[in-house]
């Protein structure tokens, strides 16, 4: 079941210690294969701003870091160095930190599976399906 | 016909409750942790070539121990705030780490005098060597290792990757030797650490 948000753009990205994505996932269903690339690589661009954020504040949520165009990355950190990384397009910045309060929650619970480590892809399908309830309850 | 609700274990990972009051957090007795610790060494022993290996495996034991420890400890003390200097993480391992742990705060924290990436936590009683007896043939073993490791663990995904050690220091008030950890910070943290210095100075 799909659901078409109007008029918004959400890709929301778990970046692990090593600076590659260990969970991306498309909250608006299924785009075409440019803007995917695009906002992958947008994504990718603001880490940089990202790192600088984050060792300047002692703030988890980061607020928007990065600006392309029309599009928003805000960012959020975890004490343990994973940053949370949202390319939005104008959302309300309490209904972000709503979500990326949670999905905090929720990573902590996979991260305390021994087997996972802080380089591995998140690929349970739970956490998938409540990645994606919590954006529509909080994004809308 | 009653659904029974499924036990804790059924349940997916991800719906598992986490005890965020400090009066829940399940306590494990410390018979069966020193029963647990003792196992675990000797499994460490069998497949270890030496003192040093022997420490190692030991140490990477507690670096998973350490990663998800910072995450979780953050999680229940609801922390709104990280902690990016130095200062802050060591702190913040000496007074709630350790106590959470061990149920006391570690007895020492000091900066080394030769170098300034090097700091020392101390503790006088370390709750896990209690139990070990060591022969004289493996005099050099400090069964601190494992909190090295969960030390190192902790420091290195908060983003402090740190050379870290534990050593036995002989006390002439006790009998008991004093386990210090040795934490020897990489350069690219003390590089960082004084441009955020002269950021905030500047």
């Amino acid at each position: 079941m799909s659901v078409v948000v109007p008029g918004g753009v959400l890709t929301f990205v778990i970046v692990g210690q090593q600076d590659h994505p260990i969970y991306e996932v498309d909250l608006t269903g299924p785009k075409e294969q440019q803007t995917q690339y695009l906002h992958q690589f947008v994504l990718h661009a603001s880490l940089d701003a990202v790192d600088e954020a984050m060792w300047s504040s002692k703030e988890l949520h980061l607020k928007t870091v990065d600006r392309f165009n029309n599009l928003f990355v805000t960012a959020y950190v975890t004490p343990g160095n994973a940053r949370f990384l949202l390319l939005h397009d104008g959302k309300s910045d309490d209904a972000i930190r709503g979500f990326f309060t949670e999905v905090q929650e929720l990573y902590l619970r996979i991260m305390l599976n021994p087997f996972h480590t802080a380089s591995t892809r998140i690929t349970s399908k739970p956490f998938d399906q409540k990645v994606k309830m919590l954006a529509k309850r909080m994004l809308g | 016909m009653s659904r029974a609700v499924p036990s804790k274990h059924a349940l997916n990972i991800i719906d598992r409750p986490i005890a965020r009051n400090k009066l829940d957090i399940p306590t494990v007795s410390l018979s069966a942790f020193a029963y647990l610790f003792s196992e675990l060494i000797s499994y460490a022993m069998d497949r270890a070539a030496s003192i040093t290996e022997l420490e190692d495996r030991l140490d990477r034991v507690g670096y998973d121990v350490g990663c998800r420890m910072l995450e979780l400890l953050s999680y229940r003390e609801k922390a709104t705030r990280r902690k990016p200097e130095i200062l802050d993480m060591l702190k913040h391992i000496h007074s709630a780490a350790w106590p959470y742990m061990f149920g006391k705060t570690a007895d020492d924290l000091q900066q080394a005098n030769a170098a300034d990436d090097e700091y020392m936590i101390s503790d006088n009683d370390l709750l896990l060597g209690r139990f070990i007896s060591i022969p004289k043939s493996y005099s050099s073993f400090v069964p601190g290792s494992l909190v090295a490791g969960i030390v190192r663990g902790m420091l290195d995904s908060a983003g402090f990757p740190a050379r870290v050690s534990a050593h036995f220091v002989e006390q002439p008030s006790s009998s008991k030797p004093t386990t210090t950890i040795l934490i020897k910070f990489d350069a690219s943290v003390m590089q960082r650490q004084a441009a955020l210095d002269a950021a905030k100075r500047g």
